[in-house]
């Protein structure tokens, strides 16, 4: 691993110590994070898979109301049964943090709260398998939403869990080992500065000593 | 106050009408992108789209992915189940974990 291009100087030594101490606290945080952020996404991920396949299957059977009820009608005549509708929806956006995440919760406000009550045509001249389709679909709607709010979910955790874990792995593999190994570098440094001072100083006080007569044979 | 709207084809989505959500009925690729695109900016939150349709614009709807403001969701139309839906959650997983864990080992 390569070392980062610093001067060795113990003021550097310094700051890079501190670095380090930092890194490693954030790579432990961060990797807390990760870990609990895998976990709901796993949770999330399980139920969402279940309702997505209910919701498959609620809705073809609806469609195939419409199919049967298209074959009755005309264009023109379906087109006019939903030309103007009696319920209108409102979806309630509110945001949940789910570890640092901004994951959005919906709720549903209708016009009209009665079941019976959202048909926009008259029963006299549809089929009833159209009756029964749209109100299997009022049903579905508010698994439909919570369809959307768990698959959004979804996709956010997994935006964020990609960035955290890319974060976790730089630090874990570059950041960190660049900085022991620079530390590594400026200690050894510093200790050789140490001994080669040392060493002057032995030798300078056996030429001192030599030339005022009392020197001892070199060895 | 925001709203819900389906995209898709004439037969699949006029049934949400009924319940009240924005329908904006589509058969080619740039009407459904134009409506998508025209839903996202009016206060939509939540956009269904029908798997045959979704399928032909990736792009566009990989906008949204990232975005809180708008969920753009598959659903099937009346002409079936392609399975995008369960496509795009294995490859949030996949996005997530580094691998796809949910799929089962018979390749499925």
């Amino acid at each position: 691993m390569a070392r980062l291009n610093v001067n060795p100087t113990r003021m550097e030594l310094s700051n890079l110590k501190r670095k380090l101490a930092t890194a490693t606290r954030g790579h432990k945080l961060l990797k807390d994070k990760r870990d609990e952020l895998m976990r709901q996404f796993l949770e999330i991920v399980k139920s969402c898979q279940l309702l997505r396949q209910e919701v498959e299957k609620e809705l073809v059977i609806a469609y195939q109301g419409f199919s049967a009820a298209s074959a009755l009608l005309s264009p023109e005549m379906i087109e006019q049964t939903f030309l103007y509708p009696k319920q209108s929806v409102e979806i309630d956006m509110s945001f949940q943090n789910v570890m640092s995440v901004q994951v959005p919760v919906y709720g549903i406000k209708t016009k009209t709260d009665e079941a019976a009550d959202i048909f926009p045509y008259s029963f006299a001249t549809t089929p009833a398998e159209l009756d029964d389709s749209v109100l299997r679909l009022s049903a579905l709607l508010s698994k439909m939403l919570t369809l959307a709010e768990k698959e959004k979910t979804v996709k956010l955790l997994a935006q964020e869990i990609e960035k955290t874990r890319r974060r976790v792995n730089a630090l874990e593999y570059v950041m960190i080992p660049q900085y022991q190994e620079t530390i590594r570098y400026i200690v050894m440094k510093l200790d050789e500065n140490e001994r080669g001072n040392t060493t002057r100083l032995m030798k300078v006080k056996d030429m001192v000593l030599k030339d005022a007569g009392y020197g001892r044979e070199p060895a | 106050m925001y709203k819900a709207a389906v995209i898709g084809d004439r037969q699949s989505v006029m049934g949400f009408r009924a319940l009240g959500l924005t329908v904006e009925c589509a058969e080619t690729p740039e009407q459904a992108s134009g409506a998508l695109h025209r839903l996202a900016e009016t206060n939509h939150a939540v956009i269904y789209i029908t798997e045959q349709l979704a399928s032909k614009i990736p792009q566009e709807i990989a906008q949204y992915l990232d975005l809180p403001q708008v969920a753009v969701i598959p659903i099937p139309s009346k002409d079936g189940v392609l399975g995008i839906g369960d496509r795009e959650l294995h490859s949030a997983v996949e996005r997530a974990v580094g691998a796809d864990i949910l799929r089962s080992p018979d390749g499925d």
